[in-house]
């Protein structure tokens, strides 16, 4: 099975879907909103899934994100089986293994750049001097090392999703879900936006899961999975269209090693 | 997440809508300034009291005629028969009355005092030789009147002292100055020490003189056969454990000589300090019963206005509480988060209410001058523990609600 980018099946995947399916019981309808989806998705991939509305796009990104639990089938996060656990034990996966990115940003208002940050850390039972220093590292990495003490009403729409984005990297999650993560952006915000994650996912191997209806998102990513009616329809491999010229110097932090080994390959 | 992170957040949470925060704590502070307040000032009294009691004399029993279920003299059906010097050389037998140590009659009536242009009414107290011992309470100035003094019917005076000064504001020295009483012309020969108002008045506005004198010469208010009438007798006994026994004997005496019929009831009191402070303890309960009710509504209804405001709160922090579950909080991190919420909430206003009752009790205390307001360590710790769990009770439903929100719902909340 080589396939996608030359990964080998050496290589356990991210995610890996067998024949998931999630039916809703509305009264006496069932609404069947995923009917067999097979996927899996390598460490290091930026991927968008599409679909047009009403195909199953986020009841499959709450999947893949252990917000919920597939009615069958199995999927493994990191080879570990996660599709049948209680609500709690979800709770720790999405703490370890999954960073999130949403349209609204979602931070805490009145709340400091930093404190929005460390809020995973909190969960995780880390110590609050470790805490600020993890959180103060992933704000640099995303280019807010000057915006610690704001709160989100004194920061622009993308800063607050840069924020966003800097609390979904703070665990060092197997995978950031971004759901239409430039859907409140303008277009030049957009795309410091996407190139930021570009740069996190080919510099830090970041694996990256796209939830979008936008077709410029999707530009960004070396793969593009389109559902229909809760299956999938197409799955496409490619070089991503949109790309950043030159990664940004100042980026690469102390794990450069490893962002130069990523990029090495990709040729 | 440890409690010490919930605390912050719920610190965080509540400084963000201080006058919400305010007005909800309300009931609580309320509650607990009241119970405070009431409590200290019950006990301020209560000491009060119990100390104007132990200053009347040591183990003493008072006898008075009627009985005091019939309430006051002037709305009793009938004339109460009075007491008379010959009971109380009667109680002083100790072969009738075992444990009696000394005894003394005081006849009480009101009379015009003046001096050098200076009128005072007061209180006279007409009565034998041995009061002062009885009452435990000496002379500042001079001496109270001997046994001589007393048979020899001698017209002398001993001035309570707030009469002294209002007498002799100069503050001269008033033994064997003259003061007249009702007209006539009496020798000043002591000043009573200061006692402070008490209950029977305030003995610090009176006179004191030989009954002898007084009912011979001033007052003519001998019974019809030439008895001398007392208003109260005062025996004083050896020892608190005997009191009961004395208490007794005296009865017994009084009915014998009363001629009181087998089953009839006695026409006369014997009270001691102890009924007082008893009669007095359980005004104290009757307040406290009724202050734990205040307590437990203001309490109540505080409860559930925090139980009302953390219930929106939940509502209005759906998405934040969806947020927290996404990064990983669990059921019990949200669940502690907000019961530490509700019962920080509970304990700030708790604590104000602490400080606002000391606060009024500071201020009645300065206001009535008689006596100090006492804050109990044991009543401040109490409302704090019980406004505490106020909040926790009243919190445990809103917190169990968040608790259970799911996550894709309360991200998608608007
Ligand atoms: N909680 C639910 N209860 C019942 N039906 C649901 C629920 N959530 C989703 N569905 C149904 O499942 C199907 C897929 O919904 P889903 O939200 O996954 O679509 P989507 O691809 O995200 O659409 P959009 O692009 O409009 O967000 C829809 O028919 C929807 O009505
Ligand atoms: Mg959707």
């Amino acid at each position: 099975m080589v396939q996608k980018n030359g990964r080998t099946n050496s290589q356990i995947p991210v995610i890996a879907l067998h024949n998931i399916t999630k039916v809703y019981q509305m009264g006496d309808v069932e609404v069947h909103a995923l009917r067999g989806i097979d996927l899996e998705v390598y460490p290091g991939e930026m991927i968008a899934i599409m679909g047009p509305s009403g195909s199953g796009k986020s009841t499959l990104m709450n999947i893949i994100g252990c917000l919920d639990v597939p009615t069958s089938g199995t999927y493994e996060l990191d080879g570990k089986d996660v599709s049948r656990l209680k609500d709690d034990q979800l709770a720790a996966i999405r703490n370890h293994k999954i960073g999130f990115v949403f349209q609204n940003f979602n931070l805490l208002p009145r709340t400091t750049a930093v404190a929005n940050v460390e809020l995973p850390l909190i969960y995780a039972g880390m110590g609050g001097r470790q805490r600020r220093k993890r959180a103060e590292e992933a704000l640099r990495l995303v280019g807010l090392g000057d915006r610690f003490d704001h709160k989100p009403n004194e920061l622009s729409g993308g800063q607050q999703q840069r924020v966003a984005i800097a609390r979904a990297l703070v665990n060092e999650p197997s995978m950031i879900l971004a759901d239409e993560p430039t859907g409140n952006l303008d277009t030049k915000t957009s795309v410091e936006i996407m190139e930021l994650f570009q740069r996190l996912n080919r510099e830090r191997g970041i694996t990256i899961v796209f939830v979008t209806h936008n077709p410029e998102t999707a530009e960004y990513c070396n793969r593009v999975v389109r559902i229909r009616d809760g299956l999938i329809e197409s799955d496409e491999t490619r070089q991503a269209t949109a790309s950043i010229h030159a990664p940004k110097p100042h980026a690469v932090s102390s794990n450069g090693h490893e962002a130069v080994t990523v990029k090495e390959r990709e040729r | 997440m440890k409690v010490l992170e919930a605390l912050r957040i719920a610190m965080r949470a509540l400084a963000a809508n201080k006058l919400r925060s305010v007005l909800t704590m309300l009931g609580i502070i309320i509650g607990v300034g009241a119970v405070i307040a009431l409590m200290s000032i019950g006990r301020g009294v209560e000491k009060y009291v119990t100390d104007q009691f132990a200053g009347l004399g040591s183990n003493l029993l008072f006898i008075a005629p009627g009985q005091i279920t019939e309430g006051p003299p002037s709305l009793r059906a009938n004339p109460v028969r009075s007491l008379t010097l010959g009971d109380m050389v009667a109680i002083a037998d100790r072969s009738r009355v075992p444990h009696v140590a000394a005894v003394a009659a005081d006849f009480q009536t009101r009379v015009q005092v003046s001096r050098a242009g200076k009128t005072v009414t007061v209180q006279a107290n007409a009565t034998t030789p041995e009061y002062p011992l009885v009452r435990n309470w000496n002379t500042t100035i001079g001496s109270y009147f001997s046994t001589l003094d007393s048979d020899e019917r001698q017209r002398v005076v001993v001035l309570g002292s707030e009469t002294y000064q209002q007498l002799f504001p100069n503050n001269e020295y008033p033994v064997d100055q003259t003061v007249q009483i009702n007209g006539m012309n009496f020798r000043v020969i002591g000043v009573m020490e200061s006692k402070g108002g008490g209950p029977g008045g305030n003995l610090d506005r009176s006179v004191f003189l030989p009954l002898t004198t007084g009912q011979d010469r001033l007052f003519k208010q001998k019974t019809p056969n030439g008895e001398y009438r007392v208003t109260v007798i005062y025996a004083s006994i050896d020892d608190s454990a005997n009191i009961p026994a004395a208490q007794e004997a005296i009865t017994e005496l009084m009915r014998e000589r009363r001629g009181i019929k087998y089953l009839d009831q006695d026409d006369f009191t014997i009270i001691s300090q102890n009924d007082l402070i008893s009669v007095f303890g359980d005004i104290l309960g009757a307040l406290t019963i009724f202050l734990g009710a205040i307590a437990a509504i203001s309490l109540l209804v505080g409860g559930i206005g925090i139980m009302n405001i953390m219930l929106v709160s939940v509502t209005e922090r759906t998405r934040e509480i969806g947020l927290r579950k996404a990064v990983g909080a669990k059921r019990g991190d949200v669940l502690i988060q907000f019961l530490i919420e509700a019962m920080t909430l509970a304990a700030i206003g708790g604590m104000i209410g602490v400080a606002l009752g000391w606060g009024l009790a500071q201020i009645v205390s300065t206001f009535f001058g008689e006596f100090q307001a006492v804050v109990g360590a044991d009543a401040v710790v109490t409302s704090l523990v019980v406004a505490t769990a106020v909040g926790l009770f009243f919190g445990i439903f809103p917190a169990f609600r968040a608790s259970r929100l799911n996550p894709i719902d309360a991200l998608r909340y608007e």
